[in-house]
C-alpha cells in the first residue's frame, strides 16, 4: 500500500514536538511545576477532543463532561490503587477500565438524554454531573478507600509524559480518522441540521449515540491519566465548573475544529498556570479577574472560535475525491 | 404530620426565593434565548449591596433594599450592553460563553479584598425572628415576609406583563425581534428594560436569601442560581408561570428530600427529578411540545 506523503506530516509534526520537549528536559529548561502544567495540558486535550466529538462536530450541547472525567478517574485511580502494585500493565488495565467504565454510563445515559434538544439536554447532562459529583461526594459510604468528600489519594503515580504525550498522539490520530469516515461525516450532518439528516437516511440515534460515547471514553481515559499524574483525586475537581473549562476550550477553539480545540486545551491551561506566574504574591487575587476579562473579551472578538471550524492541513486526509473511472456528475438544472 | 407541614412551610419560603431568582433566568431566555449564567451573581451582588446598605452604612432597612435593587438593575443592563448585546446576532453559544465569563467576572472581583473581599459575613437581622404557633405549626416572621413580598412581586409582574406597554412590548420581542421591530417597538430598550426587572427581582431574592440563611460570601450565587435556572427548565423556559411553579416543586423536592432522606443527597434527588420530567415532558411541565417542521 502506498503511503501519501501528506500522511507522514502528522507524525513528523508530533515526533518534532517530542523531540523538542525532550531536548528541553535533557538541558534542564523544565521544571517539575511545568512539566506538571503541560502534562495537565495534554490530559486536557483528550477530555477536550471528546466533547469535541459531542458538541463540535455533533452538535449534542453537554454540561456534564467532567463527570465523565471523574468517572474514569475514580475508577483508574481506584482500581490501581487497589490491585496495581506499581506494575505498569496494570496500569494499562486501570485506564482501559476507566475508559469503558465512562463509555458503558454514556451509553446508559446518553439512550434516554440524547432525544432532548439543544440547552435542555445541556441542562440534563448539567444535572447528571452534579448527581455524579454528589455521589462521589458520599461515595466513602458504599466504598470507604474511594474516601467521599475527604478525597482519595495513594493511587501510583505512573503516567509520565511519554506514555501521556503517546497516548495524546493515539487520541488524535483516532478523532481524525473518526471524522474523517464515514461515521463522522453522518455526525457532522447532525449538527448541521438533524431533521434533514434524518430524511437522507441516517440513522440519527446510533451516531448521536456513537459520538456520545466515544467523546466520553475519551473523558474517562483523560482523567484515568490525571489520576495516575496527579496523587489527590476530590470529587470538586470534577464538579459543573470543570464540565464548563472543557465547554470554554472546545468553543474558544472553534466548534468543529481539532486543531482548535487541542491548541486552545493547552494554551487554556498554560494561561491559567501562566497568570499565577506573571501576577505574583501582591496580585495573585487578581487572577480569576483577569481570566474571566479575558474569556470575555476573546469570545467577543471571535464569537465563531479562534480557529472557527479551520483545521491545520497536517491533520486532514487526502481523501480520493471521486471514485476512480467515474465522472463526477453536475447538476445542470431541471429538464436537462 | 406537623412536621412534614412545617418542612412543606419550609420548602414554600425556599421555593418562593427560588421563583424569585427564576423569573430573571425565564424572561431573558423568554426574550433572548439565552441561559444568563451570570444571574446567580447579580443575586450575590444584591444580597452583599443590601448587607452593606444595612448594617455598614447605616441606612434604613426599605432604603438599603431600594439601593441594591436598584445598582443591581443597572448592573444587569451593563452587563447586558457590554457582554450580550455585541453577540446578538453571533451563535447562541457565544453569548453563553460570555455570560459564563461574566459569572467568574463578578465572582473573582467580588472577591477582592476592596470590594466585598473572599471571606464569609454573617449578616445581622434587623428584626428578631419571632415564632408563631398556629394550630400546632410554627410559623416564622420570615416565613411571612417571603411569601407576602414574593406574592406581592409576582402579582406586579403579572400586571407589568399584562396591563402596560411595555409589557406588550415584551411579549412582542419574545415572539420575534424583526416583526417586533418592524411594529416601532425598540428592540434594544425591551431587552434592557427585561434585564434591570430580572436583576432588580435578583437583588430582593438576594437579601430575602440572606435573611432567611443570614451568612453571605462572593460564592454563594452558584447554587441557588443553578437551582433556580433548573426550576425554569423544570417548568417551561421562557413561560412565567412555569418558572413559579418549578421554584416551588424544587423548593419542596429539596426540603422533604433534606428531611427525610438526607441533606446531602438533597441536589442529587432535586436533579434526577428534573431529568426524569424532561424525559416525559421534553420541554417541561408548561412548555408547549411544537412538532418540528421543515
Amino acid at each position: 500500500m502506498k503511503v501519501s506523503r501528506q500522511a507522514l506530516w502528522l507524525p513528523i509534526g508530533a515526533l518534532a514536538f517530542y523531540a523538542a520537549i525532550k531536548l528541553l528536559q535533557f538541558g534542564g529548561m523544565i521544571s517539575k511545576y511545568w512539566q506538571l502544567v503541560l502534562d495537565q495540558g495534554l490530559i486536557m486535550v483528550i477530555g477536550a477532543l471528546g466533547l469535541s466529538i459531542i458538541y463540535g462536530f455533533t452538535g449534542q450541547f453537554s454540561l456534564g463532561h467532567a463527570a465523565f472525567y471523574g468517572l474514569g478517574a475514580y475508577t483508574a485511580g481506584a482500581l490501581d490503587k487497589l490491585y496495581g502494585q506499581g506494575n505498569p500493565a496494570f496500569f494499562l488495565l486501570s485506564l482501559l477500565a476507566g475508559t469503558l467504565l465512562a463509555g458503558i454510563v454514556a451509553m446508559l445515559i446518553g439512550l434516554p438524554v440524547l432525544r432532548l434538544r439543544s440547552d435542555y439536554l445541556g441542562i440534563a447532562t448539567l444535572g447528571f454531573g452534579i448527581i455524579i459529583k454528589v455521589g462521589l461526594d458520599n461515595s466513602n459510604k458504599l466504598i470507604p478507600m474511594l474516601g467521599g468528600a475527604t478525597g482519595m489519594s495513594g493511587t501510583p503515580q505512573l503516567a509520565k509524559f511519554d506514555l501521556i504525550f503517546l497516548l495524546t498522539f493515539i487520541c488524535i490520530i483516532l478523532v481524525r480518522n473518526f471524522i474523517f469516515s464515514t461515521y463522522g461525516r453522518a455526525c457532522t450532518s447532525i449538527r448541521e441540521d438533524e431533521i434533514a439528516a434524518d430524511v437522507m437516511g441516517i440513522n440519527t440515534t446510533r451516531y448521536k449515540s456513537m459520538a456520545f460515547i466515544l467523546g466520553c471514553s475519551l473523558a474517562g481515559l483523560a482523567g484515568g491519566i490525571y489520576a495516575h499524574r496527579y496523587p489527590f483525586l476530590h470529587p470538586s475537581n470534577f464538579d459543573f465548573l470543570k464540565s464548563f473549562d472543557f465547554l470554554l476550550i472546545v468553543v474558544l477553539g472553534g466548534l468543529g475544529s481539532m486543531t482548535g480545540t487541542i491548541i486552545t486545551a493547552i494554551a487554556w491551561v498554560f494561561l491559567l498556570e501562566g497568570l499565577r506566574f506573571v501576577l505574583g504574591q501582591s496580585f495573585i487575587d487578581w487572577r480569576g479577574v483577569i481570566y474571566a476579562l479575558i474569556l470575555i473579551v476573546t469570545i467577543i472578538l471571535r464569537p465563531q472560535g479562534i480557529f472557527g471550524g479551520k483545521e491545520l492541513s497536517i491533520l486532514v486526509p487526502k481523501l480520493p475525491l471521486k471514485a476512480p473511472g467515474k465522472e463526477q456528475q453536475t447538476y445542470a438544472g431541471p429538464g436537462s | 404530620m406537623e412536621y412534614f407541614l412545617e418542612q412543606v412551610l419550609n420548602g414554600l419560603q425556599l421555593g418562593l426565593m427560588y421563583a424569585l431568582i427564576a423569573l430573571g433566568y425565564t424572561m431573558v431566555y423568554g426574550i433572548i434565548q439565552l441561559i444568563n449564567f451570570a444571574h446567580g451573581d447579580v443575586f450575590m451582588v444584591g444580597a452583599f449591596l443590601g448587607y452593606f446598605g444595612f448594617a455598614v452604612w447605616g441606612l434604613p432597612l426599605p432604603a438599603a433594599i431600594l439601593l441594591a435593587m436598584v445598582a443591581c438593575a443597572a448592573l444587569g443592563v451593563t452587563i447586558e450592553r457590554v457582554a450580550y448585546r455585541p453577540l446578538r446576532y453571533a451563535p447562541k453559544i457565544a453569548a453563553l460563553i460570555s455570560a459564563i465569563g461574566v459569572s467568574l467576572f463578578l465572582e473573582y472581583f467580588s472577591s477582592l479584598k476592596f470590594v466585598f473581599g473572599p471571606n464569609y459575613r454573617v449578616v445581622p437581622r434587623p428584626f428578631a425572628e419571632v415564632n408563631w404557633k398556629i394550630a400546632g405549626l410554627t410559623v416564622t416572621n420570615i416565613q411571612v415576609i417571603v411569601f407576602v413580598v414574593v406574592v406581592a412581586m409576582l402579582v406586579l409582574l403579572q400586571f407589568l406583563i399584562y396591563r402596560t406597554k411595555i409589557g406588550m412590548a415584551m411579549r412582542t420581542v419574545a415572539v420575534d425581534h424583526n416583526a417586533a421591530r418592524l411594529m416601532g417597538v425598540n428592540v434594544d430598550n425591551v431587552i434592557s428594560f427585561t434585564f434591570a426587572i430580572g436583576s432588580a427581582f435578583a437583588a430582593l431574592g438576594g437579601i430575602l436569601y440572606a435573611l432567611a440563611y443570614p451568612q453571605i460570601h462572593p460564592f454563594m450565587g452558584i447554587m441557588p442560581g443553578l437551582k433556580a435556572f433548573t426550576a425554569a427548565v423544570l417548568g417551561g423556559i421562557g413561560i412565567i408561570p412555569g418558572a413559579v411553579l418549578g421554584a416551588l416543586i424544587m423548593g419542596q423536592v429539596e426540603t422533604l428530600t433534606a428531611a427525610y432522606v438526607s441533606s446531602q443527597l438533597r441536589d442529587a434527588i432535586a436533579f434526577a427529578i428534573l431529568i426524569l420530567v424532561l424525559l416525559f415532558r421534553p420541554k417541561g411541565l408548561l412548555g408547549r411540545t411544537e412538532t418540528e417542521k421543515v
